[in-house]
């Protein structure tokens, strides 16, 4: 798989504040690497970097082989670009912004099957003012594709967006991938991160405090999986011990069970057989998995939060 | 050339589709016009050098329309497209800040230029107009008139901080040389001491040199007009240039 983005010891600073250090990373064709961690911690600066529309005080840089500083507008003119804060003119109209945009790339795409493709035809006349926060990121989404690019970069895409449009932004930027491109993008949604990226690169104050796949992340976290269930009556002694490997913790009519490490059979099957099998009544039973969330906590010691 | 084109034409919708600038750029100069000429007509006065208020009030209105669209129509769609990130947007594409720069500078200028087209069609027909000038030396008056102010406004969006600052700015800057300098009633209502004043209004060369051009006096006449303009012509694309920023 080839590498399309290559960085290096990146460094960045604003005045007295060190916005990103030590930055390394690779991104490798066709998946989508994601950058997460709390505001501040210096995504945005991490991929603007990228896009050439920072300098970075240190480091190496290579976007499909190209250096950002020196070759921007060759850059430019191969990678789609969604920024976290840009717009366009209140009353520019849909098919105008895609059709002004096309404009500028030598090898445009079709933006006639773009406005398709993101489900914005009926918005097509629609100034840009009038459209609602999703349909705004789905035609900048639109705009970063017009180039046909190898590589797609976007920044906060979801944010301020309700879960029923982030859910379809999600399926729209699997979509893209689907095509063959690779896609980097930044967020603060761990959530987000992990049901959609391939990698991600955790960034806490300014440097990668974790990079892998989510799931070699949340598994090498060495967290336990859950049990969780409601009881009316008490639970009998010799529970916790006719359970191989497991601890139980017992909160009120609330049982959590806390599987370890080296298990054959799955926790929850092994839990609701026994409880099957000595004739307990018992409800809302549900298994809970570790997340990102978790890895962030047990890496940083603190919660992410919006 | 393709993306000058598209955005020039682009641009030239959206001025349109601001009903402020296009009334104050195209519909308030003629409505001027009507509303003296119903008042004084047309007929030539000592006051005017034996012309009449409409004959000296077309190169007065034009030079009102150019100090609008330079410190009102540049200024604020400059200043607006930096503070909302609409030129952040742009600069991820391969279009040159040139392209930005020139496509504003085309519509803006063409929309000038039919203002006073408006008003000169407008003096033809119901005023019967008269104009003693050199039509091509009334042009290339016009053309470094505009694009002086056209300087003034990208100064403006430059140096204010925010958009609301340069517009507010802007209008302190408009509304009284409108007055003052001859542009919105002639400079001969005025009382002496504010005539004084107004030699350091940029806009009273704007209107020395339309309107003596426009009764076919020569540039000779006018070096002053025509050397504080280019000047400020000159000032403007220099400061322009040092203080463009895309954010």
């Amino acid at each position: 798989m080839d590498t399309i983005v290559q960085v290096e010891g990146l460094r960045k600073t604003y005045g007295a504040t060190v916005a990103v250090d030590e930055v390394s990373f690779e991104v490798r064709e066709g998946e989508i690497f994601g950058m997460v961690g709390p505001n501040g911690a210096g995504k945005t600066t991490t991929i603007e970097c990228l896009e050439g529309l920072r300098k970075p005080d240190r480091g190496t840089i290579r976007v499909l082989g190209l250096d950002p500083q020196r070759e921007g507008q060759t850059l430019r003119e191969r990678t789609g670009m969604q920024l976290q804060q840009s717009n366009l003119p209140e009353r520019m109209k849909v098919w105008e912004a895609l059709d002004l945009y096309a404009s500028f790339y030598p090898k445009a795409a079709d933006w006639k099957e773009l406005l398709a493709q993101l489900g914005l035809e009926e918005k097509r006349n629609t100034p840009f003012s009038k459209l609602s926060g999703g349909q705004k990121q789905r035609l900048f989404i639109a705009l970063a594709l017009l180039p046909n690019p190898q590589l797609v970069f976007l920044d906060e895409l979801t944010t301020g967006l309700d879960p029923q449009a982030r859910q379809a932004t999600w399926d729209l930027v699997r979509k893209v991938r689907s095509k063959g491109k690779t896609i980097m993008l930044t967020t603060h949604f761990m959530e987000e991160a992990e049901r959609l990226c391939d990698r991600v690169a955790i960034l806490d104050h300014g440097r990668i405090v974790a990079l892998g796949t989510p799931e070699a992340l949340i598994r090498g976290l060495g967290a336990d999986e859950r049990v969780v269930f409601s009881l009316d009556s008490t639970l009998p002694a010799g529970f916790e011990k006719a359970l191989t490997r497991a601890a139980v913790e017992v909160q009120g009519e609330r049982v959590v069970v806390h599987g370890k490490d080296g298990r054959k059979i799955p926790l929850v099957s092994e839990v609701v057989s026994l409880l099957t099998g000595q004739g307990i009544p018992f409800r809302d039973l549900r298994t809970e998995q570790p997340t990102l969330e978790d890895v962030f906590l047990s890496l940083t010691g603190r919660e992410i939060k919006d | 050339m393709k993306s000058l084109l598209k955005m020039t034409w682009m641009e030239a919708k959206l001025f349109l589709r601001e009903p402020v600038g296009a009334f104050f750029t195209l519909v308030f100069p003629l409505m001027m016009l009507f509303l003296f000429g119903s008042i004084y007509g047309n007929e030539p006065t000592p006051m005017f050098g034996g012309h009449g208020t409409i004959d000296i009030s077309i190169p007065a209105y034009t030079a009102m329309i150019i100090a609008t669209t330079g410190l009102m129509a540049i200024t604020i769609t400059m200043a607006t497209y930096r503070e909302n990130g609409i030129l952040r947007r742009l600069r991820t594409t391969p279009v040159s800040p040139l392209v930005v720069l020139a496509a504003q500078v085309i519509v803006v200028f063409a929309m000038t230029s039919l203002g006073m087209l408006l008003l000169i069609v407008a003096g033809k027909l119901v005023y019967h107009v008269r104009f003693e000038g050199n039509a091509f030396s009334v042009l290339i008056g016009f053309v470094l008139s505009s694009l002086s102010f056209f300087g003034l406004g990208f100064i403006l969006a430059g140096l204010m901080p925010t958009a609301r600052t340069a517009q507010v700015v802007g209008m302190v800057l408009l509304y009284p040389m409108l007055f003052l300098s001859g542009a919105g009633f002639p400079r001969e209502l005025l009382p002496d001491a504010i005539k004084k004043v107004s030699a350091f209004l940029p806009l009273t060369y704007v209107v020395n040199l339309l309107r003596g051009l426009w009764i076919g006096e020569t540039w000779s006449q006018h070096t002053t007009d025509a050397i504080v303009l280019a000047a400020l012509l000159v000032v403007g694309v220099l400061i322009s240039i040092k203080t463009f920023r895309w954010e």
